[in-house]
């Protein structure tokens, strides 16, 4: 009496990954750039320096794993925030596709960029 | 005169009405009354009509769980008292049918419990002259939370993901499968997850919490759900590492 | 007799409104939860932009952060960082259920799992700063 496999295992892992990732890095990246470097609390770290942290092998690793994890965990919540909020169960695939599509796509993009950084 | 207190109480007879409607009744305020109490006050002296689901008066059968202003409660455990002056709302548990004034139809709960199979599983019983099943007071322990529900359903009146979605096995079945799942004398985990790790089963669960909170035997539902999604989510990585591992 | 069906026919029902989540005030704190994601990958979003100008030369990076000084991005994000504050600190509290440690048969408290999020979050916090902050 197998059920038919599921791959929701795999999406909660990323997502609880992402909310990890999502509650450890992301306030105190979003408070110095978003926050207290705009607005002078803080000086800026020049160009150079922050772009010599990027490049480097760990930062390229850090930045995929700070960009890639937080776009899954997004995905999982909306898309069970637009089925109860909103109850459109019906539209289902849909908002998956849309979700998980998303974030795969952001995925991507953030692979191409950090691969970019010369 | 003695103090009064009105309640609010939902009507409604499936012959006679197309939808509920709420009728007030006063009833004597006394210290040591529940709602309960009220409600049998009422069907003795006022309507003898009222109809309402209730055994123990001790917050042990499980059976007398409504809305009171709006939040599940057991009424045999929920006094007077703590709502003076009132009035008092009194409905029947969110998110099942009504079948009269304050009965809710419950077979879909009773049909999910049976599929998370809350019993002890075993691929062989031992025969009985090779004595019991002895289990340690740590073993009992892991799983004595959640074997606390008494099926009063308060959690899925307050489960909003239930309200949403019928098919959803909801707080109460999810723990249950639980605790037989922490039983050391168990061994039908991995029955219990073909059928629970399923978009209907765990993975339904948004974790909103409220069934914690509103659970009467502090059974934390919502912490048995994650647990679980937790173990279900390694023995997938498992099958994944090993595939020809089988059960 | 009655007979279980998926969606009983008896009985009235009544259907959940869509603003559900306005009918308590935990339902709309789980609505808030759930919605600081859409903050978290704004931000994400806002990183990418980030490591676009900073490949992009002095000039590029320079122009981001001119658009980061706008009252506009400002206010977007502040109000991230109180949604994002928000999700942390709820993940936090929220962790010690999913996990139920147990240490020599009883069950670890759950501050004692809770504790250890918010001195790693502080330390990984400074540590990202100071690495920021050192050039
Ligand atoms: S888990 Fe708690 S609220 Fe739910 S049915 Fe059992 S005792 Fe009642
Ligand atoms: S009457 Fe038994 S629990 Fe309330």
């Amino acid at each position: 009496m197998a059920a038919k496999r599921s791959n929701e295992p795999f999406l909660w892992l990323l997502f609880s990954a992402g909310g990890v990732v999502a509650a450890l890095l992301v306030p105190v990246h979003l408070f110095l750039f978003g926050l207290a470097f705009p607005l002078g609390w803080l000086p800026a770290p020049a160009h150079d320096t922050l772009l010599a942290l990027a490049r480097s092998p760990i930062g390229r690793i850090y930045l995929l794993v700070f960009c890639v994890l937080p776009l899954f965990h997004w995905a999982h919540r909306f898309r069970y925030t637009l089925y109860d909020g909103l109850q459109i169960k019906h539209l289902n695939e849909l908002v998956n596709t849309l979700c998980y599509g998303g974030a795969t796509v952001g995925a991507a993009f953030a692979v191409y960029l950090i691969w970019r950084i010369p | 005169m003695a103090e009064q207190i009105a309640l609010e109480i939902t009507r409604y007879s499936p012959e006679r009405d197309k939808t509920p409607s709420m009728e007030e009744f006063e009833v004597p305020l006394r210290k040591e009354w529940v709602v309960l109490d009220a409600l049998n006050y009422i069907k003795d002296k006022v309507d003898g009509s009222l109809s309402f689901r209730w055994s123990c008066r001790m917050g042990v059968c499980g059976s007398c769980g409504m809305m009171v202003n709006g939040e599940p409660k057991l009424t045999c455990a929920t006094f007077l008292n703590d709502y003076a002056p009132g009035p008092i709302r009194v409905e029947p548990l969110k998110n099942f049918p009504v079948m009269r004034d304050l009965i809710v139809e419950i077979s879909d709960f009773l049909a999910k419990l049976s599929k998370v199979k809350p019993w002890l599983i075993r691929k062989k019983e031992k025969p009985i002259s090779e004595g019991e099943y002895l289990q340690t007071p740590e073993e009992l322990d892991s799983y004595r939370q959640f074997s606390m529900c008494i099926n009063c359903l308060l959690c899925y009146a307050a489960c909003p993901v239930y309200g949403l979605d019928p098919l959803f096995a909801g707080p109460a079945a999810l723990a249950l499968a639980q605790r037989y799942n922490m039983d050391s004398r168990d061994e039908g985990k991995s029955e219990r997850l073909d059928v629970l790790s399923q978009h209907d089963g765990i993975w339904g669960c948004t974790f909103v919490g409220e069934c914690t909170q509103v659970c009467p035997k502090h059974v934390d539902p919502a912490g048995a759900i994650q647990q679980y999604k937790l173990t279900a989510a390694q023995e997938w990585v498992k099958s994944l590492l090993m595939p020809w591992g089988g059960k | 007799m009655l007979r279980y069906t998926e969606y009983p026919p008896r009985g009235y029902r009544v259907r959940v409104s869509t603003y559900w989540w306005t009918g308590r005030r935990a339902y709309l704190r789980f609505i808030l939860r759930e919605l600081s994601s859409i903050f978290v990958a704004w931000f994400v979003l806002e990183t990418l932009f980030q490591i676009n100008a900073l490949a992009g030369g002095p000039s590029a990076y320079s122009d981001f952060e001119q658009f980061l000084r706008n009252p506009v991005v400002i206010a977007s994000n502040v109000i991230s960082f109180l949604f994002v504050l928000f999700h942390a600190v709820t993940w936090f509290n929220l962790s010690p259920k999913a996990m139920a440690v147990r240490l020599g048969g009883k069950r670890v408290p759950a501050a004692l799992i809770a504790g250890p999020n918010y001195v790693a979050w502080v330390l990984i916090s400074a540590g990202v700063a100071w690495l920021i902050l050192r050039g």
